[in-house]
């Protein structure tokens, strides 16, 4: 058996300090948004010539007065992306770009890919996103104070903000851009980082029934490990799964298998040292089980 | 619990080769008449074109107004109640009454059965609001007028934009309300939307009005500037013909003049209105206006009788095709912007697709390897459980023939991840059942018994994800919760009975066998 809980203590002072990094990252150097939430336009491109690149491209861009441009290699040495905010929302900008790009390097580029989100539609994105994350994180809180006593719902749900806001302080940290596959892989994070609580307090609940001399110190300790296989393989399945994602799935899904392979580490790391401390330092004992047992069955 | 039915073993078996054979219909053309259903591969799979547009209603409510300013005047003239000044101010009309017809008026606004103010008995409302400010009267549209007016030029715009889009002769699109004041534009396979842009772009309003120099003239004149931009000219504001008169337009190459035109041909009260006033018109200007600029104002030498005649402008092939098009399907009746435009072309479509299928196939592969080397035996029944649950996903997807999107194909991908996870709860927990329990069957038994409420709630939450994703989501990432939330059932249902019928063949041949994981 594996002391887990000899670490607690550090490991909750290792999550407080991540956690007010996170939020001062959050608060100070703020998110990456991109066109979805920020609004303007993305062009993925592909140049057959080797005279196109990112410094041509960039002078190219610049002199056509669209505000800051940004260019960027895009998974390969021919692919680019390139955005800007399109701050006029001028309508025939596309066919602009494309006759003054013509000009200089001719018929040897190609525009895989275009996005443009008007300023109206990227708030009502990011609102929609936010709603979305809000409502997830009520809804588990509702499921999860139904189905355990309260001890147990704080646990999950301070587990579960640590996860979602770690995550979003190392996408800030980066800078990497948050756009609408990032918010699914936010809202799935906090479905994996539930389910994966649930587990082990499933069995913290079932052990609170059976021992009534153990502490709950060595309780949860005992339930992480008895969970402790289970857990190893389901984090492992799942991680091998999206760091496919991540190597084989192409550009696009890059960063939303990155949050999501964040999300899953975190996850399984704050189901054992966040939700289970919640448990201790509470003093969760067998009454707290019983207690609630008595009321369902006089209900 | 061991037990299996002989009829339960065939219904398990036969539902799985079921679902394998609609998913591989996917793969395999089977005839059509027996079975047509596809998995839809999304915008971003197969390349194409996602417009959202945007109806600006201001003008269609300062019109509705101004002509409201001339039906309030005509109805209180008729009943002999005096209202005078009225002017429309941001979006309001202001009038004056006497303090004697003051309460008439109010009535008339009030009463349910007005034919000026019509009352919607559903939504308890007129469609005009009145506000008593003294002797000035304010009368502007109540919240449901707006909503009225707003659905009908919906209605209309998308009408208009269905027939341009059609016009153009792309596969399958998909036009679509959304809200009560856009539409969604879906072009599959359209590589360059430049064209359904800008076609979308115009409201195609056409008129045909005189060019005066007549300060005086009893509808008003204006100043309109011609398509080039440079030339300006005095047009009346009497409208002879409109786009709604037009039976038909074609471009046409003029044999004389090798020109390119939009010859027309019009309605017969076109044709009556158009005939009178070529033959009162002879020697005048004929302005032809399109949405506010003079196409062209070529002077009028005959009488046009026939009720068809052709616009010339200096159009390429392509402009005249476009016009006519324009022309043919009506004018919109408000202008419309693209707010949102997702395009992408066919080769990155298939570039992802490619990309997806590799990323899917490794991760399997991975995870089928991952727990063969962890488990063995039990490893192959959650190896081929997690096949079976993978085309069943894929079978419920053809069978509703969902869309398949980019993070469509993710969210597949880490259902095999997260798949397993029921059938290790399981076998663990039967690990644990045996340390105390020497009987497999019963440790069997506890095994599935004891894990149940931790699959459930693991799998509930997922599902409830899932679930906010799809209702908050939007194309791409919607297709992503719909194959996440349907892997949950799918795979709920091969763990409990696909995996459970393997495993308890597996422990029943292996009773007393001492160590069965």
């Amino acid at each position: 058996m594996i002391a887990f809980n000899k670490y607690y203590n550090h490991f909750n002072l290792l999550s407080s300090v991540l956690i007010v990094v996170s939020l001062l990252l959050l608060i100070f150097k703020g998110l990456n948004f991109g066109i979805d939430f920020k609004g303007g336009t993305l062009i993925e491109l592909r140049a057959s010539d080797s005279k196109i690149n990112v410094s041509s491209l960039r002078d190219r861009f610049n002199q056509m007065d669209l505000g800051d441009v940004s260019v960027k290699k895009f998974g390969n040495d021919t692919d680019f992306l390139v955005k800007f905010e399109n701050k006029d929302n001028k309508k025939n900008i596309i066919e602009e770009i494309k006759a003054n790009l013509d000009k200089s390097f001719g018929n040897n580029y190609d525009f895989r890919r275009v996005e443009n989100v008007g300023p109206k539609v990227s708030a009502e994105l990011l609102k929609s996103g936010v709603i979305a994350i809000s409502l997830s994180l009520a809804l588990m809180l509702i499921y999860i104070w139904i189905r355990f006593e309260w001890q147990f719902s704080l646990g999950a749900i301070l587990a579960l903000f640590h996860d979602v806001i770690v995550t979003l302080g190392v996408f800030s940290l980066f800078s990497l851009e948050i756009n609408l596959s990032i918010i699914a892989a936010v809202l799935t994070i906090v479905g994996y980082s539930m389910n994966d609580t649930v587990v082990i307090f499933d069995r913290v609940r079932e052990n609170l029934r059976k021992y009534s001399d153990i502490k709950i110190f060595e309780l949860t300790n005992i339930s992480i490990n008895e969970t402790l296989s289970r857990t190893i393989i389901t984090s492992a399945t799942t991680l091998l799964a999206l760091l496919a994602i991540y190597f084989f799935g192409g550009e696009i899904l890059k960063g939303f298998s990155l949050a999501m392979i964040l999300g899953v580490v975190f996850g399984t790391y704050s189901s054992i040292y966040i939700a289970n401390t919640v448990l201790v330092r509470l003093r969760v004992s067998q009454k707290t089980v019983l207690r609630e047992d008595d009321q369902n069955k006089l209900n | 619990m061991l037990y299996f039915s002989k009829l339960r073993i065939l219904f398990i078996t036969l539902f799985s080769v079921l679902f394998i054979l609609i998913a591989s219909s996917n793969l395999f053309k089977f005839d059509d008449n027996f079975f047509d259903k596809k998995i839809n591969l999304g915008l971003d799979l197969q390349g194409g074109s996602y417009l959202l547009l945007e109806i600006d209603n201001e003008p269609v409510i300062e019109q509705k107004l101004q002509n409201l300013t001339t039906t309030i005047r005509n109805y209180f003239k008729e009943k002999n109640i005096k209202i005078n000044n009225i002017k429309i101010d941001n979006q309001n009309i202001f009038f004056n009454v006497t303090d004697n017809d003051k309460q008439s008026v109010l009535d008339v606004f009030q009463d349910e059965n007005s034919d000026l103010n019509p009352y919607y008995p559903r939504f308890k409302s007129h469609q005009l609001e009145i506000e008593d400010t003294g002797l000035n009267l304010k009368v502007n549209f109540s919240r449901q007028g707006l909503i009225k007016l707003k659905n009908s030029s919906q209605d209309q715009a998308i009408e208009i934009v269905r027939r341009r889009v059609d016009e153009v002769g792309t596969n399958e699109p998909n036009i679509l309300k959304r809200g009560n004041n856009r539409i969604l534009v879906e072009l599959p396979g359209l590589d360059d939307p430049m064209r359904i842009k800008s076609l979308l772009g115009k409201t195609a309003n056409l008129t045909f009005r005189f060019v005066t120099n007549d300060e005086n003239d009893r509808f008003g004149v204006e100043k309109l500037k011609f398509e080039n931009g440079l030339e300006e000219a005095t047009v009346s504001k009497r409208i002879i013909i409109s786009g709604e008169n037009l039976l038909d337009a074609q471009p046409k190459m003029d044999t004389q003049t090798n020109q390119t035109i939009v010859s027309f041909s019009l309605d017969r009260v076109g044709a009556k209105r158009f005939g009178k006033a070529t033959s009162t018109g002879i020697g005048k200007q004929l302005a032809i206006v399109l949405d506010g600029k003079i196409i062209s104002a070529p002077v009028v030498r005959d009488t046009i009788a026939s009720g068809s005649g052709q616009i010339s402008g200096g159009f390429t092939f392509q402009t005249a095709t476009d016009l006519a098009l324009l022309l043919r399907s009506g004018a919109l009746p408000a202008p419309l912007e693209i707010i949102e435009e997702r395009t992408v072309g066919p080769d990155l479509g298939q570039d992802s697709i490619n990309a997806g299928m590799i990323a899917l196939a490794i991760g399997f592969m991975l995870v089928i390897i991952f727990m063969f080397v962890k488990y063995k035996i039990f490893g192959l029944i959650t190896n081929v459980t997690l096949i079976v649950n993978l085309f069943i996903l894929l079978g419920v997807l053809t069978l509703f023939e969902a869309t398949l999107t980019l993070p469509g194909i993710a969210g597949i991908i880490l259902t095999v991840g997260m798949a397993v996870d029921a059938n290790v709860l399981i076998f663990e927990r039967i690990k644990e059942e045996l340390k105390d329990e020497t009987n497999n069957i019963l440790a069997f038994d506890g095994g599935y018994t004891k894990s149940r409420t931790a699959i459930l709630d693991a799998n509930i939450t997922t599902l409830l994800a899932a679930i906010i994703l799809f209702f908050m989501g939007s194309g791409p990432v919607k297709g992503f919760a719909v194959t996440l939330g349907v892997g949950i059932f799918t795979t709920l249902f091969s763990v409990y009975f696909i995996a459970r019928l393997f495993t308890s063949i597996y422990v029943s041949r292996n009773k007393n066998k001492e160590k069965l994981i």
